[in-house]
């Protein structure tokens, strides 16, 4: 775990540990987002992001191009006509990637799931989903608990063993 | 000005533009044909002078029933409202475009053409605005049915699991 | 010392092969999903056709197909960055089509709300319009005050960002314990703050160079575009549905309809559009405490409230000034429990419509500028 790996430095200089866990731990501390505001849930992620929430203590910095990021928070109601472009950007996306759906909208079409003809019924419909964010819009402190849900999935990965 | 003397104004210049409205209506009804001129002399004429085009909304009457435009018209010199109405058959209407009067109408005719599709003459640029190209129907009509699915998208919410 | 506008048109001079660039649907100066497909020459911009519609959520269908009260939720998230606006001109439009007046208390706490708003929408407006032209810490300053009026907001409704509060005929909530005392806290600290802005942002020197002369809009152009708001006012026309067409209770209020007035370049460029809102910032502080200070102590908010919302056959236009401009609700109603039309007249829609006519000539790093100070919110542009 990472926690035993920085108690251990700490105490005689020498690590003895996984490669693995060594990774997850480095990539678990910096999930890179890629800044992707769709609708209302991009203030709440922008807000999130500002002084009084301050994402980047967990590490999480916005970055504007797909091919810079590890995580596609997805924020806010995909359409249609959208959708087609969200699954390009998600494919730009290099591995190990990432997805996190904020709010209702991107879970499962939120309030327009019934009358929204032009509104898709959920992202999971074009690109995997690893941690979902309820809420409409979710809170950022909802924000922070799902990014922290997702440092644990990366830290229960194993990079070096995945079949590609 | 109040609506009964914008009427005759418009009356005395074009008789045959007007369409008789039901009692206590708020608007003055037209016909299509001579509505680019009569929108001319709204925007120009010194005691009109409408130079705001507020807003420009379509409607559908109903299945069968014609489609119809509202324009909301606003003098920002002289301070007096109008609403114009003009409708036309549902399939091939037509109505010429007053884009270059006010060009607020413009994106609002697209979106008029977009979302019931009421052909306006003599737009400059007359294509979808809000939906993608390649959909198929106008959605705000009442008798539109959604796609099951868009480019191979599911479009209805599967609602497997609920019940 | 040459301007940028010499600059731009001896550059023109040079001619290069033509080139379209997509920026956006996903761009972090779109504000949103906008598409801009811009011919450039060089790095200067010959044409710019806005695409829209990447976040069409179908409001106007969700208005058929629901009663009149849920479809208050639906405006919230038209413009999410006024929502309070939103709810107060909605619910101020069914009110005209049924008759209904509402209590003098219901009036200034809807005053209240749309007026603190105003002041979180011109925040961010600020705040990003700062980022976009290369300054992260304004928007960093801005955000900490914008969470104070959010803090108000939560503390009155419980929710920061959509909150359907206003409703027709009165609203969801009465005012909380001490609201009157955090509100007068919160405008006695947020007064000064705005001689920050400007001494962080408005007067500095690199940002008079990006925004001073840039994307001028002539008053005729923003008139016959059917531009509204700060983008109107910073071109110098003197208008505000507050004053000019008084609703709920503006007329009691004393405060100043902010105009540009085009001293750091041409009138009606970004920099004047951009002071409009700062400025504006400080009237509605000057609302504020008037609206505080006549507000009724005691008082039902939802005495008023019907039970059946069933305007009579008819239709109504009614529109008031959200912090982006004129917006307009067009009803038409049948008789019956459900709206048969409703259309959303958006004022941020009309106000993109000019970007080809002032956003032609100029750089590309220009274009962000520009977009930038007219302040779009996708979410009402596509509905």
């Amino acid at each position: 775990m990472a926690v035993s790996l920085v108690n251990r430095f700490e105490q005689d200089n020498i690590i003895v540990e996984q490669i693995d866990n060594l990774l997850n731990w480095a990539r678990a501390g910096s999930p890179w987002y890629f800044q992707f505001g769709l609708a209302c849930c991009a203030i709440e992620m922008m807000a999130a992001a500002a002084p009084r929430y301050d994402l980047e203590r967990f590490g999480a910095m916005p970055r504007s191009s797909p091919r810079q990021a590890d995580v596609m928070i997805v924020a806010g109601t995909v359409t249609l006509k959208m959708a087609t472009r969200v699954k390009r950007l998600y494919e730009q996306m290099a591995n190990p990637k990432y997805v996190i759906s904020m709010g209702s909208c991107a879970n499962s079409g939120g309030p327009y799931w019934q009358y929204g003809y032009h509104v898709l019924k959920g992202v999971d419909l074009v690109v995997p989903v690893d941690v979902y964010v309820p809420g409409c819009p979710p809170r950022p402190e909802a924000l922070m608990q799902g990014l922290l849900e997702l440092q644990k999935k990366i830290k229960e990965d194993t990079p070096l063993r995945r079949v590609s | 000005m109040e609506l009964a003397a914008i009427q005759t104004r418009v009356g005395a210049v074009h008789p045959d533009a007007l369409v008789p409205t039901d009692e206590g209506a708020a608007y003055l009804s037209m016909t299509p044909e001579h509505w680019a001129d009569v929108a001319q002399l709204l925007r120009s004429d010194e005691e009109l002078r409408f130079n705001v085009l507020m807003c420009l909304t379509g409607y559908d009457r109903g299945p069968g029933e014609p489609l119809g435009v509202a324009y909301n018209l606003h003098s920002m010199d002289k301070l007096h409202k109008l609403e114009v109405r003009i409708e036309v058959p549902r399939d091939g209407g037509k109505i010429p475009s007053v884009a270059q009067i006010w060009r607020t109408a413009e994106w609002h005719e697209r979106e008029a053409y977009d979302l019931f599709g009421i052909t306006f003459v003599g737009h400059p640029d007359l294509r979808r605005i809000l939906l993608p190209e390649d959909w198929e129907g106008y959605p705000l009509r009442k008798d539109y049915k959604e796609p099951d699915y868009y480019r191979g998208i599911p479009v209805p919410k599967d609602k497997r699991g609920w019940e | 010392m040459t301007t940028k506008a010499e600059v731009v048109k001896n550059f023109g001079v040079v001619q290069t092969e033509e080139m379209v660039l997509n920026m956006g649907p996903q761009h972090p100066s779109t504000h949103g999903v906008l598409r801009l497909k811009i011919r450039t020459d060089g790095e200067i911009v010959s044409s710019i056709e806005p695409h829209i519609g990447y976040l069409h959520r179908c409001f106007e269908k969700h208005c058929e197909n629901l009663s009149y009260e849920q479809v208050i939720p639906f405006t919230d998230r038209c413009d999410y960055l006024a929502s309070m606006a939103n709810n107060h001109i909605y619910s101020m439009a069914v009110e005209k089509m049924l008759g209904i007046e509402v209590s003098e208390k219901v009036e200034y706490i809807r005053v209240i709300m749309t007026e603190l708003q105003r002041i979180a929408s011109h925040l961010l407006a600020v705040g990003t319009f700062g980022l976009d032209v290369g300054g992260i810490t304004p928007f960093t300053y801005c955000f900490r005050d914008r969470e104070r009026v959010l803090d108000l907001f939560e503390y009155t409704c419980g929710a920061r960002l959509l909150y359907n509060y206003i409703w027709v005929g009165g609203l969801s909530h009465d005012l909380p314990l001490n609201f009157r005392q955090y509100a007068q806290e919160f405008i006695d600290y947020f007064e000064p703050k705005i001689n920050e802005y400007n001494r962080i942002l408005t007067y500095n020197k690199i940002f008079i160079e990006r925004t001073g002369d840039v994307g001028v809009l002539p008053a005729e152009v923003a008139i016959s575009y059917g531009c509204s708001g700060p983008v109107l006012r910073g071109s110098g026309v003197k208008w505000d549905l507050r004053r000019d067409e008084p609703y709920s209770i503006y007329d009691r209020f004393d405060f100043e309809v902010i105009t540009g007035d085009g001293q750091m370049g041409s009138l009606g460029d970004c920099w004047d559009r951009y002071f409009v809102r700062v400025r504006e910032m400080g009237e509605s502080v000057k609302i504020l405490r008037q609206a505080l200070a006549g507000l009724p102590e005691k008082g039902d908010v939802q005495e008023n409230i019907p039970k059946k919302i069933r305007p009579p056959k008819g239709e109504i236009y009614f529109r008031g000034e959200s912090p982006r401009g004129d917006l307009g609700f067009y009803i038409i109603s049948d008789g019956k429990a459900k709206p048969y039309r409703v259309k959303m007249r958006s004022p941020a829609f009309s106000n993109l419509s000019v970007i080809n006519e002032i956003g032609a000539g100029w750089m590309i790093s220009d274009i962000v500028t520009i977009l930038g100070s007219l302040d779009i919110v996708l979410g009402e542009i596509d509905r």
